[in-house]
């Protein structure tokens, strides 16, 4: 009973690729409604303890921050890249953009982790009871401002991984797939990828740079 | 009460009256409406059961005037019941004046009280029966909330800020505290009794209490022993604020800012006073975070709110 | 005869087997699954409220220590909203009636809606895992700081599994959006949709907006449990009443996601054994995507003494107030689809006529608790217990029973005792009422909610209220054994026993594998009973019986 198209519940091809862009973007409503309210507490904190926000922000680091949204923007572009060649059919380059996409995204988890293994090392991270030490007025909220940022950043890290595991596996089964499940796979898993680069868009902003 | 069995909580406070006179006026209403709906249904049920000779001509199966009418009415009907409840509720936050002020302080598992004159109970409570009381709640470690049915007031108790409840008793006797917000193990034992009593009785009451110091006493105490007096007093060379008077009072902040010194205030500069400086001076004091428990801290915010004796009472400057 | 040979074996029969059932993408048996794990989880959560029941008819704690009962009624909660109620109509009658209601051979995404059956018992096992291991002790509510600081239970385990299932409701969420969009038969618009597949967009759009908000609230507490993260704690300048506006702000849509599935099955149900069209068909329909949107501005109702201000309590009673509103027009819709019927009284009908008496009871002592001074008085005691056992118990559950009993005959393709049926409905009715109306008086006499132990002087109505759960239980294990038999020994249903509109009808009891042998189209709108041809066939019921 087995029809071309993936689910049973399609006639037509391009109706079920209609319906799979759909759900992927209710499903990143979804998403945006987990960070929005992360975020949201992050804003209000914010505003509560705006000076030390501030004094806590600084710390971060600003070039590490600075090279991680241009590693993510130009995996996004990569991306874009991929989308631009599976729809000329051009499989080959798609392929190598897609690895592209995905190691750039490994690059920005590496850079990530030295930053975190650096706020470990200088005292900075109020987590699994490591030691929190902090010059400057009003240690606590400072102390709340880290406590948020590595919620917020390790959840977005979390997303990544996800993506680059999606893309890793998409690419193993790469042979096996035909083509015009390639297209719209390419599609659903590209805006989830660009959803999870905007959100890093939101957060370096109003981690880094809104208190500076 | 009929054999014993209770269906209404006893009326003994000043407001007890007023939420009744809604509850019963909104019992009436609502039943008045179910019984109406319910005997519709029954009727209709019997009436148009299956085979009945009911006339069934003219049947409709929307009717625009009247799905108009039910929604527009219940829309106002439901305007007045919210009217209504947030009149009442709404001067919870406006105690009257000239209040007696009762220190609250919830911990696992067990209601502290401190009176003005230092007089200390644990789940009892007495109060003056045709007064003002505000309890100033605390709590040392979860959520609690002060809840007396009988004078249909409750109020949660939040660490990590005070908040009031208030009531005048209006009748003497004695009445069931609870704790209504869910805290742990021994929720359910976390209770006692308020004793309303006359006013003499009361002061005689206090007065067999035993003379411990006033609540204000004990922190005018701490904040020597702690050593605020040290920079805090007008002959001190550090410069710190003078607290005479500071209750109640607007205070100019070094970020341009104006707050008004009210319990919020008080408490955070005890406990993160680099928050919010006192415009002119340095960000040297120290934290007394871990340093003050719950019970320290409403000691040294009933000290301070002595030395500005007008503004004490005035509590809406603490909502 | 020989549309008998020629008809292709039914879902049922297309392959046994577990890895049959446990690797099918088939909508319908998936549903299967869930109906099966979800009847468990409503027995173990039943099992729990029956020993707190027991053990509240005296007022001495005697039967179980307080930090045992502090378990029984945190674990109820949690299984109960999370693991029954929030999946139950959707994920069972949804998943089986959707696509067979818009005309579809399955959801969009059958793979998808086996995995959310997979990750469903992956937090399962995780909240039982909870259980075995001793339990949780912060009420379904995980307020922190108890939850967070001092609560001893393994509350990480069990928000983890609360966490997971949650992404089990977000995937059918997705699933029920895109096949409702996508997927609807040729000329089966919007206004043509039965009322149900309505309330389950609204439902599928709650899930997909609110569980993520309960999701970041319970990896906060996760967090702070485990990494030391303080994102409520205090001490750290964290706040404790953050949580209780994170987890509002999920769990009261969350309240939606558990009654809009409920109103949609009786608005099935009255105008089929009335054989009226539903009064109002278009407010009916509105007012569920009005509820859905409202929902999401009304959660600071639960807060009214936590101490937020008492501005922010005015509005949210306000807006509670407006939220009212469109459930009080769904029940005057319903009444009036009686009027001038042709009633009949089959187990469904009786259901469903409960469901209305026990929400509109249930919605109006809501009215109460939005009254701000009232509900000062009332929050947090028995009066709210038993405002939302009314719409959650009195409503989904009664609802969910009305709906399994009218598409069982689909579910299965046999019939079970009527008789039975209907003494079940009435014994769970009776008991209900029994168990329910007196907790109301002790709420508003000041009982506090979740206490081991009480003042003697409220036994009277404890009393009454543990009678009543012995009744409840009995009128639910009854449909256990009768559905059992039936689903085994009852006789053959015909494709559409009730004479009801809907496509579901139109194809085999129980269905072909892909639902439909002709794929079908719509001309006419829903709950058309002047159409011709439609006939009750169970005037006299179980003629096959004989």
């Amino acid at each position: 009973m087995r029809s071309s198209t993936e689910s049973v519940a399609f006639d037509t091809k391009a109706r079920e690729k209609a319906a799979d862009t759909f759900g992927m973007w209710v499903f990143i409503g979804s998403e945006a409604m987990l960070f929005g309210a992360i975020l949201l507490v992050f804003l209000i904190a914010r505003i509560s303890y705006g000076t030390a926000f501030a004094a806590a922000s600084q710390r971060l680091s600003l070039p590490l921050g600075t090279l991680n949204t241009a590693v993510l923007l130009t995996s996004s572009f990569a991306m874009v890249l991929a989308h631009t060649f599976t729809a000329s059919r051009r499989w080959r380059p798609a392929v190598w953009a897609l690895i592209c996409t995905s190691l750039l995204g490994i690059v920005f988890l590496f850079v990530k982790a030295v930053e975190y293994g650096r706020e470990f090392k200088e005292g900075l991270a109020p987590v699994l009871g490591a030691p929190f030490s902090f010059t400057g007025p009003d240690p606590t909220h400072a102390e709340f401002f880290f406590a948020l940022y590595f919620a917020m950043t390790s959840l977005h890290a979390l997303h990544l991984i996800c993506g680059v595991a999606v893309i890793a596996g998409m690419l193993l089964l790469w042979p096996g797939t035909t083509e015009a499940s390639r297209t719209h796979r390419v599609q659903a898993i590209g805006l989830y990828w660009h959803f999870v680069d905007i959100v890093w868009v939101f957060l370096f902003p109003v981690l880094y740079l809104i208190n500076r | 009460m009929s054999f014993g069995i209770p269906f209404t909580p006893p009326e003994a406070s000043s407001i007890a009256g007023s939420v009744d006179m809604l509850f019963y006026t909104l019992l009436a209403f609502t039943a008045a409406l179910g019984i109406f709906l319910a005997s519709l249904v029954v009727f209709y049920a019997i009436k148009y059961r299956a085979g009945s000779k009911a006339e069934r001509t003219g049947e409709r199966a929307r009717s625009l005037p009247l799905e108009v009418a039910w929604t527009v009415a219940s829309l106002l009907i439901a305007f007045v019941i919210f009217g209504w409840g947030a009149a009442l509720f709404l001067r919870r936050e406006h105690p009257p004046l000239d209040a007696l002020e009762i220190a609250g302080l919830g911990k696992q598992w067990m209601w502290e009280f401190r009176h003005p004159g230092g007089q200390r109970e644990i789940n009892e409570l007495h109060v003056p029966v045709g007064k003002t009381v505000i309890v100033s709640l605390a709590s040392q470690d979860v959520i609690h909330s002060f809840f007396v049915p009988a004078f249909r007031v409750k109020q949660d108790a939040v660490p990590g800020r005070t908040t009031h409840v208030w009531f005048i008793a209006d009748e003497p006797g004695r009445y069931h505290l609870f704790c209504a917000q869910y805290c742990g193990t021994q929720h359910s034992e976390m209770g006692g009794w308020v004793t309303a009593m006359p006013p003499e009785d009361y002061a005689a009451w206090l007065g067999n209490q035993g003379k411990g110091d006033t609540l204000a006493a004990d922190g005018e105490k701490l904040f020597r022993a702690l050593g605020c007096s040290g920079c805090h007093e007008k002959s001190s060379k550090v410069r710190a604020p003078d607290l005479a008077g500071i209750f109640g009072r607007p205070v100019a902040l070094e970020n341009q800012q104006t707050v008004v010194a009210d319990e919020r205030y008080l408490r955070d500069s005890i406990l993160e006073p680099k928050k919010e400086i006192a415009a002119g001076y340095d960000p040297v004091m120290p934290s007394f975070d871990g340093i003050v428990d719950e019970g320290e801290m409403q000691m040294l915010l009933a000290y301070l709110k002595s030395l500005s004796p007008r503004a004490a009472t005035r509590n809406e400057a603490t909502q | 005869m020989s549309t008998e040979a020629l008809r292709p074996s039914s879902y049922l029969g297309e392959g046994a087997g577990p890895a049959a059932w446990l690797l099918t993408t088939d909508h319908k048996r998936v549903a299967w699954l869930y109906l099966m794990s979800l009847t468990a989880f409503f027995f173990l959560g039943g099992a729990f409220a029956v020993l707190m029941r027991v053990e509240l008819a005296t007022p001495a704690g005697d039967l179980v220590s307080d930090d045992t009962y502090n378990r029984l009624f945190s674990l109820h909660g949690i299984i109960m909203v999370w693991f029954f109620l929030v999946p139950s109509i959707p994920a069972t009658l949804g998943n089986f009636l959707l696509p067979l209601m818009i005309g579809a051979r399955d959801l969009a995404f059958p793979r998808l809606n086996l995995a959310s059956w997979y990750v469903f018992i992956l937090g399962s096992a995780f909240a039982l895992a909870s259980v075995l291991a001793g339990g949780v002790d912060t009420g379904w509510t995980f307020y922190t700081p108890l939850s967070t600081l001092y609560a001893n239970g393994f509350v990480s385990m069990a928000a983890l599994g609360v966490f997971i299932v949650g992404f089990s409701t977000i995937m059918t969420g997705i699933n029920f959006i895109v096949t409702i969009h996508t997927l609807r038969a040729p000329g089966l618009t919007w206004f043509r949709l039965p009322i149900f597949v309505w309330t389950m967009y609204a439902t599928a759009l709650v899930m997909v907006l609110a569980t993520p908000v309960l999701a970041a609230s319970l990896i906060l507490i996760v967090l702070e449990r485990v990494f030391g993260i303080g994102i409520f704690n205090p001490a750290l300048g964290g706040d404790p009443l953050l949580f209780q506006h994170l987890f509002w702000f999920y769990s009261h849509p969350a309240v939606y996601i558990m009654i809009l599935p409920g109103m949609g099955v009786v608005s099935e149900v009255l105008p089929c054994f009335s054989r009226r069209p539903l009064f109002g068909y278009k407010a009916v329909a509105l007012s569920s995507m009005a509820i859905a949107v409202f929902g999401f501005l009304v959660w600071g109702h639960h807060m009214f003494v936590s101490g937020q201000s008492a501005y922010a309590g005015v509005l949210f009673s306000f807006l509670s107030f407006c939220v009212a509103i469109p459930s009080a027009i769904k029940v005057f819709n319903w009444s009036l689809t009686l009027r001038k019927g042709e009633i009949t009284f089959e187990t469904p009908m009786l259901y469903a006529l409960f469901f209305l008496a026990l929400f509109t009871f249930g919605g109006l002592a809501g009215l109460f608790l939005a009254a701000l001074a009232i509900d000062v008085h009332v929050h947090d005691t028995y009066f709210v217990v038993a405002h939302f056992h009314y719409i959650m118990v009195g409503g989904m559950v009664t609802a969910y029973m009305a709906g399994l009993h009218f598409w069982w005959p689909k579910l299965t393709g046999r019939m079970y005792s009527e008789t039975w049926g209907r003494i079940a409905a009435t014994v769970t009715f009776l008991g209900f009422n029994l168990t329910f109306f007196p907790q109301f008086v002790l709420g508003f006499i000041g009982m506090p909610r979740r206490y081991h132990t009480y003042p003697p002087e409220f036994q009277f109505w404890h009393v009454l209220s543990s009678a009543g759960a012995v009744v409840l239980a009995f009128g639910y294990l009854m449909p256990l054994f009768y559905l059992g038999w039936s689903m085994f020994r009852g006789p053959r249903a015909p494709a559409n026993p009730w004479g009801a509109t809907g496509l579901e009808w139109q194809t085999a009891s129980p269905p072909p594998p892909h639902n439909f042998d002709t794929m079908p189209s719509v001309s006419r709108p829903a709950y058309d009973y002047a159409m011709k041809g439609l006939q009750h066939e169970t005037f006299s019921p179980h003629k096959d019986e004989a």
